[in-house]
């Protein structure tokens, strides 16, 4: 999908890195032993910045549910409609989201509950993506 | 300029947003009394009187007429400053010459064309000459209304204008801008490049709502065709203003999808709109033209999504903490309101506002069901008897207009046939908004 690239900074960086090495990192706070998604630059919960740290996840979870798109203002996937577009929940922490398009997935016939992984996509300027496929 | 104490941001302590904070102290002791409504347009003509500033000069005027106030009673306004729908000024474009020469500006060209501060309202109504507090309420006319409730019962004023105003410019919004780049920076960047429209949030909660409760998106079709049928019932409305046509349940399946499943009528209409009220004192109001509307409580939601997406779980503790809050501060209790005037736009979670409530009986997964019944302003259970953003157009004041004038038996075609004592308004989204229970008598 052609999708828009990311473009990292200090707060995300060690998230983007990851995603170009193809691993899936998620932010957590060695304080309260938490994880948080999109990263911030202190914790949530208890407000702890040095213990902040990138902890790999195994990059499997499941769909928590999805839109079909039809009318996006964003124009790099206008062509695409229409797409799916899926909230996963992560493994190890289903509170984690990111969403995805299911890449090879049927277009608005996807298993809320179905188990998926991830994948890296390549976008416009080379920063790389998390996306997830149906196992 | 009068000397005006501005503030720019309501501290916290002006919200009701956990529970166990016991009656709201100023229970039965503020009053809605006045309304005012500018004419809506679909779109800014860029003449000077239909600007949103023109607009809201409008309507605040009409407020104070109604309530029978003149503008030297009044020491109060709460304005929302955003009034965007998602239409931006086009950057390098002059601001309209007819515009600037009709108003006295503030430092910045674009105040009363794209935003409104208290000081571009207060340099245009000169005639507000006892104004002693202002105050910014952001984003949305049920924040102002908390804010203004809120001030008059801790004494910071005791009559005052409640606004909000809506631009909205040629074009279609939310396209261009960051929009139409190839890259994406800022907390954006972990949702831009999927491409979700701005009802996609809700769709998909909608679509896991239809998975755990076994329903389908055809079950919401009379909800959307009431709120047309009530909208065409309110002459201030854009749909009964500029386009009186009734919508049926064929029309709203058939519709096209914008985020499957929410369709072009799950999705309201930008307009171009300002709405006003007066608030005052319970002790005040007794002599102004109105029958006084009391506030019984306010409540307010503060909920953050814990990952990326909210989800509906935290969508459904959120209304039903929201219903706690307000049946406490209020001492009301669900079965004691008489109709519901929840935000709607978008239209879908109007269902996840009135689980959380109760309203009527329902519980969670039952709102579907209990719009299979009569849930016109005939029946026993009305349902968004504004029409809302809906069946009005996107001003996120039509909840708070209605419950007002249903509880001063002005609502006109639009009244409710039963007798009708408490309402409840307020809005926008499920979380994060801020809400009223309103009752005829102070008591
Ligand atoms: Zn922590």
């Amino acid at each position: 999908m052609p999708k828009q690239s990311p473009v990292p900074d200090d707060l995300d960086r060690g998230f983007w890195e990851a995603c170009n090495e193809e691993r899936l990192v998620i932010q957590h706070c060695s304080a309260c032993d938490r994880l948080q998604h999109p990263p911030l630059a202190a914790c949530f919960e208890c407000g702890s910045r040095a213990g902040l740290s990138w902890k790999p996840v195994s990059g499997r979870g499941t769909i928590y549910s999805y839109g079909v798109v039809h009318d996006t203002p964003v124009a790099a996937m206008q062509p695409e409609q229409p797409y799916n577009l899926a909230v996963v929940q992560l493994d190890e922490d289903p509170g984690i989201n990111m969403y995805s398009h299911l890449p090879g997935a049927p277009i608005d016939n996807l298993p809320i509950g179905g188990r998926v992984e991830v994948l890296f996509e390549t976008t416009g300027n080379g920063q790389k993506v998390p996306e997830w496929r149906l196992v | 300029m009068p000397d005006v104490n501005i503030i720019r941001t309501p501290p916290a302590s002006m919200y009701r947003d956990k529970e166990g904070m016991g009656i709201w102290p100023h229970r039965g002791k503020v009053a809605a009394v006045g309304i005012g409504h500018a004419p809506t347009a679909r779109r800014w003509d860029e003449r000077p009187e239909t600007s949103v500033g023109g607009l809201s000069i409008f309507a605040l005027r009409a407020a104070m007429a109604d309530a029978g106030v003149t503008p030297d009673q009044v020491d109060g306004l709460v304005v929302v400053p955003d009034t965007t729908t998602g239409a931006y000024w086009p950057a390098g474009k002059q601001v309209p010459a007819d515009f600037l020469a009709m108003y006295q500006q503030t430092d910045d060209p674009l105040d009363g064309v794209a935003k409104l501060s208290p000081e571009w309202i207060i340099k245009n109504m000169p005639e507000l000459v006892n104004l002693k507090v202002a105050i910014n309420a952001p984003t949305c006319m049920s924040n102002a209304v908390v804010v203004a409730a809120q001030a008059i019962g801790d004494g910071l004023a005791h009559t005052c204008l409640v606004l909000k105003g809506w631009h909205n410019y040629v074009g279609r919004y939310y396209q261009g801008g960051a929009n139409a780049e190839p890259t994406v920076s800022g907390p954006g960047k972990f949702s831009a490049p999927w491409g979700g429209p701005a009802c996609y949030g809700t769709a998909q909660q909608f679509q896991r709502y239809m998975y755990k409760y076994g329903k389908t998106h055809d079950e919401v079709a009379p909800f959307v065709v009431n709120s047309r049928r009530n909208g065409l019932l309110n002459p201030d409305g854009y749909w009964a203003q500029h386009r009186p046509e009734q919508l049926t349940a064929d029309d709203y399946i058939n519709a096209r999808w914008v985020a499957k499943p929410a369709n072009l009528f799950d999705n309201d209409i930008p307009i171009m709109a300002a709405g006003a009220y007066l608030f005052t004192t319970s002790e005040r109001a007794k002599d102004m033209r109105q029958k006084p509307v009391y506030f019984m409580t306010t409540a307010s939601d503060r909920t953050r999504a814990r990952g990326l997406a909210l989800t509906l779980e935290e969508v459904e503790e959120a209304t039903a903490s929201t219903g706690r809050k307000l049946y406490e501060g209020s001492g009301v209790k669900a079965s004691d309101l008489d109709f519901e005037n929840m935000y709607d736009g978008f239209g879908l979670f109007h269902i996840f506002h009135i689980e959380g409530l109760g309203y009527a009986g329902i519980k969670r997964g039952e709102a579907l069901d209990l719009f299979k019944g009569d849930i016109s302003i005939e029946g026993p259970n009305p349902v968004s008897p504004s029409g809302g953003n809906i069946g009005n157009g996107r001003t996120r004041f039509w909840l708070h207009s209605d419950s007002i004038q249903q509880l001063q038996g002005r609502a006109g075609a639009r009244q409710i046939k039963k007798p009708v004592e408490i309402a409840v308004s307020g809005g926008p989204t499920p979380t994060g908004g801020n809400f009223v229970i309103w009752s005829k008598s102070p008591d």
